[in-house]
């Protein structure tokens, strides 16, 4: 999977770099993740800006990503959700999960 | 498309890599459909997701592992309705007895059948003599 990894203010940003979210290329995700925390980083920002399709194992790996945060008292945040990725956290009920931004700028900012 | 019923049938093998080629395939349908009033760009989307779901579903329950295991995928496409077929060899399963998830627990797994019964209007899973059929229909109208 393509992901590129930037760090601003103690805060790490994931950007998924891949058209589909699905359960071809989600493990790599949930592994990356798992990294971050298990490494001691403690805010992880996950960007889906080019994320135009995800699926039930996308979503899997978001929440076990979310799961991995609240074990390591730290936080996963999303941002840049397309409106049809959106509607698929609406229709599995995990937008009431998950703290969701319009930017990746946005987040950070609300990490502080 | 005319009004005449048009099939596609579609062989590929058990591989995730091959998700967004059958994703694509259905979103093509989507946009191709002669009378769909509705947002195309939505049936577009909930026809990728149903695919894959129903793709990974026969992946997990093929049966004994051979390099040349084959997903079958066929979609009839009437005038007012859309069907699609996925079979798998596997041993199945009860799709009765999959529950809708939890939604105060947050679990990893279990939302792919939820997502296509929200999606499609009918789905059943059945077993004739040689395979499992997920059959999962919808209206065009």
């Amino acid at each position: 999977m393509n992901l590129e990894q930037e760090t601003r203010n103690d805060i790490v940003i994931l950007y998924v770099k891949e058209e589909r979210l699905d359960a071809h290329n989600s493990v790599d995700l949930k592994a990356a993740v798992q990294k971050l925390f298990e490494e001691g980083k403690k805010n992880v920002l996950v960007d889906l800006k080019e994320v135009r399709f995800i699926d039930s194992s996308g979503l899997g790996a978001l929440v076990s990503g979310f799961k991995n945060a609240i074990s390591h008292q730290g936080n996963l945040k999303l941002s840049s959700l397309q409106s049809q990725v959106k509607s698929m956290f609406e229709l599995t009920r995990l937008h009431r999960v998950f703290e969701i931004f319009p930017s990746a700028s946005e987040a950070v900012e609300n990490f502080q | 498309m005319e009004g005449n019923a048009i099939e596609v049938d579609i062989k590929v093998p058990n591989k995730t890599r091959y998700l967004s080629l059958i994703g694509r395939i259905g979103e093509d349908i989507a946009r191709e459909l002669e009378r769909y009033s509705g947002d195309r760009e939505t049936l577009a989307y909930h026809l990728n997701l149903v695919l894959t779901e129903a793709m990974v579903n026969a992946i997990k329950h093929a049966g004994p592992k051979e390099p040349e295991k084959l997903v079958r995928i066929v979609i009839t496409i009437r005038l007012d309705d859309l069907t699609i077929r996925v079979y798998d060899d596997g041993q199945g399963f009860d799709i009765n007895s999959i529950q809708p998830p939890n939604f105060e627990e947050l679990e990893d797994r279990g939302r792919g059948i939820f997502l296509i019964r929200s999606l499609m209007d009918s789905v059943s899973y059945r077993k004739n003599c040689k395979e499992n059929i997920l059959e999962m229909k919808k209206k065009l109208v």
